[in-house]
């Protein structure tokens, strides 16, 4: 018998068809669900409504992140301090209180283990390969890194997979996006994700599920690979997918919740299988040469308004499409630069290192070796590193990079979404500039007026020692 | 889910692209545990700018919003949706949707029409003066002008937004399909049932998080 080759979205999918209506609509198993405080309490109260159980709490994990402030979370007896905002304070203990009524496992902001809910899952072993992982939050294609079909979900989906378990969907097209060769000196997972997203644009995944091959992927630390897969939406693909290989096995062995023993065996054996046929089609590819490859950054309004930090602010007649110079003008607008500036001599006044996107311990140590020896410029307002979970704080201050980061004049805080989405007591001011390793760049993404600079930790880290977009490998090549 | 077979009424005239959901409501919105109310913060950075079609006398409660490419794209928050449902918006056309927000829609009774640009462009101009039809019937979106623009739901979702359906309830009708492929899973892929969640337990492993 012939079998046809498969993609890895294929094998997936196929592996969790529960069942298949005529018109191609499929209900989908889902094996991981993720839960945060912002997009569940609808969901909950829902299912309270209706009278519903959650089916199956042994696959669903909860945390809280959004909301949470990243100052200290108790006072020196150890006593928890009360979050100032109300609406805030509201939003978590429902998330306390839903977690014990429905019985769903929960790690809480106190434990040692909250961070960013696409930090967490990962970190734990929840996040495998091979599985379906959804979460009310656009980033988690995030988990795509280790080859799980991960995607973000609204509350009525949360709602549908608590009672359920599972999802109507229907069979996405395949986009293999493919990075060749070998990254230059100083060019980072965040500058790959941000070239490609430049080059398909915001809209270009739509529809699609992303394989992002080659390579420059396949050379990549699973927590490069998270970079890359998280930013998939930001190209408009609900999921980004990476074949799971011996770097992700040797990264999930031995977390709390992977698999032991035979059954850890049987696993690799199964998520061997995964990875795309020789000769399967994927319906569109796109081949990206690491050489083309510099330290990248946004300019505009949009994760696609992407420039090599060596690059200028683009005049918007030179857009093609009408609308999109229409879009430019007014990014420029709002973002207070002029056509022709030099990227390099944007002053800011505020550094974000944190996020789903760049808060993990290699980000980490990316930006200390950049910052380690200087000082953060007197121009600077705010500089945050905020880890993604506590568990990367507390590896993070084995290592002493919190040392470094706080002698620079960096503050040094307590994991969370923090100044990635306005929403809890870190913001950046209206009209103030931010180099942000977050992922979006929207309109007041980070604060009604902020204007923001997406770009890696080490970017990040040699514009808030300059108080200027930085070319990161000039710092580099000095202290080499 | 309220039945929805034909939306009717005047329209915002926006053709804005690439329209993120922190735009169609700012995450200090997202701090409720209901889903009402969210009309109020509703498109408020837009609304911060003098002449913005929400705050036009014209419009106040169309129905209909014509928007631009990919809309709805970034965030995956509800809220998104539940904010242009409290707006009384019943029906947005635009020449893309983001996946995540169009199913978000869906799922609050409104409908995502996908039309080609020139079409927009053609609804944007009309809005300003006229009312637009939906019509999940015919599946057709017309104007007073005799324009007349054909569009393509899904089958499910269609069937989904005529009879007002709860998902819920009819995939709780499948349980027994649910429990066989459960049953299935424990013998082919036993790890995926966690056994040592939420142990306490955390990883120690010099250099690993």
């Amino acid at each position: 018998m012939t079998v046809q080759p498969r993609t890895l979205y294929e094998k997936i999918w196929a592996d969790h068809v529960v069942e298949r209506r005529d018109d191609g609509t499929c209900l989908i198993y889902i094996d991981r669900h993720l839960v945060h405080e912002v997009t569940s309490p609808q969901a909950f109260a829902g299912l309270r409504a209706a009278g519903r159980p959650v089916r199956r709490t042994d696959l669903t994990l909860a945390v809280p992140d959004h909301n949470l402030p990243t100052t200290a979370r108790v006072d020196a007896a150890g006593h928890e301090l009360p979050i100032a905002d109300a609406a805030s304070a509201g939003q978590l203990s429902a998330l306390r209180a839903n977690v014990a009524e429905f019985g769903v496992p929960y790690i809480d902001a106190l434990d040692a283990r909250q961070g960013i809910v696409h930090v967490v899952g990962p970190e734990q072993g929840f996040t495998l390969p091979g599985t379906t992982l959804v979460c009310g939050d656009s980033h988690t294609s995030a988990h795509g890194a280790l080859g799980a079909l991960a995607f973000g979900i609204g509350t009525s989906e949360v709602e549908h997979v608590l009672a359920t378990q599972t999802l109507l969907l229907k069979q996405s097209k395949t986009l293999e996006i493919r990075v060749d060769g070998t990254l230059g000196f100083g060019v980072s997972p965040k500058d790959v994700v941000l070239a490609i997203i430049g080059r398909i644009g915001a809209a270009g995944g739509t529809g699609y599920v992303i394989e992002f091959t080659g390579e420059v992927i396949r050379a990549m630390s699973i927590e490069g690979r998270l970079t890359v897969s998280n930013m998939s939406i930001e190209g408009g693909a609900r999921s980004g997918l990476i074949a799971p290989d011996q770097t992700t096995f040797d990264y999930i062995q031995g977390r709390p919740m992977a698999p032991r023993g035979e059954a850890w065996e049987r696993a690799v054996a199964y998520w061997k299988t995964l990875p795309t046929d020789p000769g399967a089609r994927y319906d569109k590819s796109i081949v990206l040469e690491a050489s083309d490859i510099a330290p990248s950054l946004t300019w505009g309004t949009s994760p696609e308004d992407v420039v090599p930090i060596t690059g200028s602010v683009p005049d918007p007649e030179s857009f093609e499409d009408p609308a999109k110079r229409v879009a430019a003008q007014k990014s420029l607008d709002y973002m207070g630069l002029t056509p022709g500036m030099r990227m390099e001599d944007v002053a800011i006044e505020h550094v974000f290192i944190g996020s789903c996107t760049n808060s993990r311990i290699e980000d980490l140590r990316a930006a200390a070796a950049v910052v380690k020896g200087h000082h953060v410029a007197d121009r600077i307002r705010q500089a945050l590193i905020v880890p993604g979970s506590g568990l990367v704080k507390r590896q993070a201050e084995a290592e002493g990079l919190d040392r470094i980061f706080t002698e620079a004049g960096f503050e040094w805080r307590e994991p969370g979404c923090s100044m990635c989405l306005a929403m809890n007591p870190d913001k950046v001011p209206a009209g103030e500039r931010c180099a942000s390793t977050s992922n979006r760049n929207f309109v007041g993404r980070q604060g009604p007026g902020a204007r923001t600079h997406l770009l890696s930790p080490a970017m990040a880290a040699a514009a808030a020692i300059r108080g200027r977009l930085t070319d990161v490998r000039e710092l580099m090549s000095a202290d080499a | 889910m309220e039945a929805v077979r034909k939306v009717e009424g005047r329209a915002y005239p926006w053709g804005a692209k690439n329209i993120d959901t922190d735009i169609i409501i700012p995450a200090h919105w997202l701090k409720t545990t209901t889903r009402e109310g969210l009309g109020k913060g509703a498109f408020e950075s837009v609304r911060a700018q003098p002449g913005n079609v929400f705050d036009d006398e014209r419009y106040a409660g169309s129905p209909v919003l014509v928007a631009g490419d990919n809309f709805g794209c970034g965030s995956s928050r509800e809220h998104a949706a539940w904010a242009l449902a409290d707006l009384g918006i019943k029906a947005v056309i635009a020449p893309s949707f983001s996946d995540i927000f169009s199913g978000n829609a869906f799922k609050n009774g409104i409908v995502p029409v996908v039309l080609p640009q020139d079409a927009v462009d053609r609804l944007v101009e009309v809005a300003r003066t006229d009312e637009i039809t939906v019509d999940l019937e015919t599946m057709t979106v017309t104007t007073p002008f005799q324009d007349r623009f054909p569009f393509e739901l899904d089958a499910f979702r269609r069937q989904c937004l005529m009879e007002g359906l709860d998902e819920i309830g009819m995939t709780l009708a499948q349980d027994t399909a649910i429990s066989k492929f459960e049953s299935g899973m424990a013998q082919s892929r036993p790890w995926i049932a966690v056994e040592t969640a939420n142990e306490g337990t955390a990883l120690e492993a010099t250099g690993r998080t």
